[in-house]
């Protein structure tokens, strides 16, 4: 009965979603509409073929690992795209000559970026805390999923909203906002997919069988939920036409920059902090197999943490319209949240503390000990930057790029894969990974990687800040804005270097999954009542 | 008073102190007597139910089953 409800709705919004594309007003919006009705059809099609048949197996012993399993490989298959689509504009930058002109409009730097960062951030990171927490949440409440297919329609959902937004960046819808690119009705979108993730994980939080709610649940929750909030009051927009991309913002000059950087620093601050802490209270006690050093701390560090960074955001706009005081609280919450980040990696690490050998045999926990490492250099490196004097040399300059990267290669990164590598020998059932020197490999490429990005990145940001404020005995500016191109081109090279190596380093991660996958001894499946295809 | 004044006067006051209040309560109540026991239980939450949920019944007989 269900699937009629399913396959009537599927079918209107095939049809609607064609009728908006016809009447589409420009190529961005006509072009999503079709992808959208693609989708729709090809979910109506999957339902008709369900339809009608009989009820399946009793599930309701086991976990629901299916949708995890698919999250890990869109992880993966996103991680690799972002980072190419990443080393490309890194090379653009440097050789402007392959801003193509017959792709002028289409794929040159200005349209490339916002895919780059959307699709490490929200593609890459979003599928990876998706999956893992669906699986992490299983795991520490003791209870299947709740919803049923409402998982799979937050993963495909996402997918969906993945792929809106990046063919609207390469054709230019865009409304302008750093990580809120996507227009209004894919912002629509997303939030619908949002409160239907809401509703699985902490559905499944409510019918949890452990009396305590584990500390990494905590840190997704508040991931969820506070995403839900800033994307919502930052996306407030009008459309222009509902058959158009365009739309305007309801709020305009300096509060609409503080809205932004009010989202902007908390996406960094939930997105890719609460929810990847989340990742670590879990996948690092396992893989040390010694549960958290303090758990007194983790949850102060989870309060402390969702206290402070909420506030700030105004660190962003120094030296702007925005009024003085709001920047001052800006970086004062900022170098508060030393404290709680700090406490946080000293936790993550300590956990470690008696099995210290690990780091030499196994290089799964080496890389996750890597990325809270990088977590605690790179949560040192921010609040610094925001002190307003510092500020005045870094902003605008590639400093900023640097410690952006820092933080997220090293620590979104590497927590990643140690998690990745840790779920698909889980997930498929194999004894273990096919290989643990291919996960050296990708170890050390990810690491040198790393360090030449930021490393070109501290250079080049410096040299270009205290270019671009000397002065000359008579206060006239001694350099142009292009002197300062023309002496970055070296430090370009090394980053996108640096770049290559890091991708490279994620392709060889892909090859070990899959030959983990197919090749990699099975064990008896224990967490499913079939073994998995 | 026009709505941001009031609620800035607000803010500042009344609304501050309620937020400090409730952290400090957080650092107290997670040091309170008896917590490092709990805490130490609870920490081995990812340990118990690796493969299977927890069987229908009450909560303490799913954490024996770990």
């Amino acid at each position: 009965m269900v699937n009629y409800i399913k396959l009537i709705a599927l079918g209107l919004v095939t049809l609607l979603a064609l009728i908006a594309a016809n009447y589409g007003r420009d190529l961005a919006y006509t072009v999503n509409a079709l992808e959208a009705a693609l989708f729709a059809f090809v979910a109506f099609i999957f339902i008709l073929r369900r339809t009608d048949e009989p009820a399946g197996r009793d599930v309701s012993g086991e976990y629901m690992d299916g949708v995890v399993r698919y999250g890990v490989i869109a992880t993966a298959l996103w991680g690799v795209v972002g980072f190419l689509v990443g080393v490309t504009v890194a090379f653009q930058l440097a050789f402007p000559a392959l801003n193509f002109e017959w792709a002028e409009g289409f794929v040159n730097f200005g349209r490339m970026r916002p895919l780059h960062t959307s699709a490490v951030i929200f593609a890459f990171g979003g599928n990876a805390l998706i999956a893992t927490s669906f699986y992490v949440v299983q795991r520490t409440s003791a209870a299947r999923l709740w919803g049923g297919n409402l998982a799979w329609f937050v993963f495909w959902g996402y997918q969906l909203f993945i792929v809106l937004a990046a063919s609207g960046y390469l054709l230019g819808a865009t409304q302008s906002k750093e990580y809120a690119e996507p227009e209004w009705y894919v912002d629509w979108w997303l939030t619908i997919v949002w409160v239907a993730y809401l509703a699985v994980f902490l559905g499944t939080i409510v019918k949890r069988k452990e009396p305590h709610i584990y500390v990494a649940n905590w840190f997704y929750l508040s991931f969820i939920i506070t995403v839900a909030m800033l994307h919502v009051v930052n996306n407030l927009a009008i459309p222009v036409s509902i058959f158009g991309s365009k739309s305007v913002q309801v709020m305009s000059g300096v509060q609409d920059a503080m809205t932004q950087w009010w989202y902007g620093h908390n996406a960094v601050g939930f997105f890719l902090t609460a929810g990847f802490l989340g990742m670590m209270y879990y996948f690092v006690p396992k893989q040390a197999e010694r549960p958290v050093y303090s758990y007194k701390l983790s949850i102060i560090h989870f309060w402390a943490l969702i206290f402070i960074y909420i506030w700030a955001g105004p660190h962003h706009l120094h030296y702007t319209a925005l009024p003085d005081w709001a920047s001052t609280l800006g970086m004062v919450f900022s170098i508060a949240l030393w404290m709680p980040s700090w406490g946080g990696m000293i936790n993550g690490l300590m956990t470690l503390s008696g099995a210290w050998d690990k780091l030499r045999t196994d290089p799964i926990i080496r890389m996750m000990v890597i990325s809270v490492g990088f977590y605690g250099m790179s949560t040192f490196e921010g609040p610094m930057m925001s002190i307003r004097a510092v500020n005045s040399l870094s902003h605008y300059t590639d400093w900023t790029i640097g410690h952006v990267h820092s933080g997220a290669l090293g620590w979104n990164g590497m927590i990643t894969f140690g998690a990745l590598y840790f779920l698909v020998p889980k997930l498929w059932n194999r004894e273990r990974l096919y290989s643990l020197s291919l996960v050296s490999w990708h170890f050390w490429l990810a690491t040198i990687g790393i360090i030449l990005y930021a490393a070109a990145m501290w250079v080049t940001g410096i040299m270009e800040g205290l270019m671009w404020r000397e002065v000359d005995a008579n206060g006239f500016l001694v350099n142009s804005f292009a002197d300062t191109v023309a002496a970055k081109f070296p430090m370009y090279v090394v980053r996108g270097t640096g770049g290559l190596l890091y991708l490279t380093g994620a392709i060889i991660m892909c090859y070990n999954l899959y030959m983990t996958v197919k090749r990699a001894p099975a064990v008896e499946a224990t967490n499913q009542l079939v073994p998995a295809e | 008073m026009d709505t941001y004044s009031l609620l800035r006067q607000f803010a500042d006051s009344w609304v501050l102190l309620a937020l400090c209040a409730f952290f400090v309560g957080v650092i107290i109540f997670v040091m309170r007597p008896g917590s490092s026991k709990t805490y130490r239980d609870v920490a081995d939450i990812p340990f118990r139910h690796e493969d299977k949920p927890a069987p229908r019944g009450d909560a303490k007989e799913a954490r024996g089953n770990g």
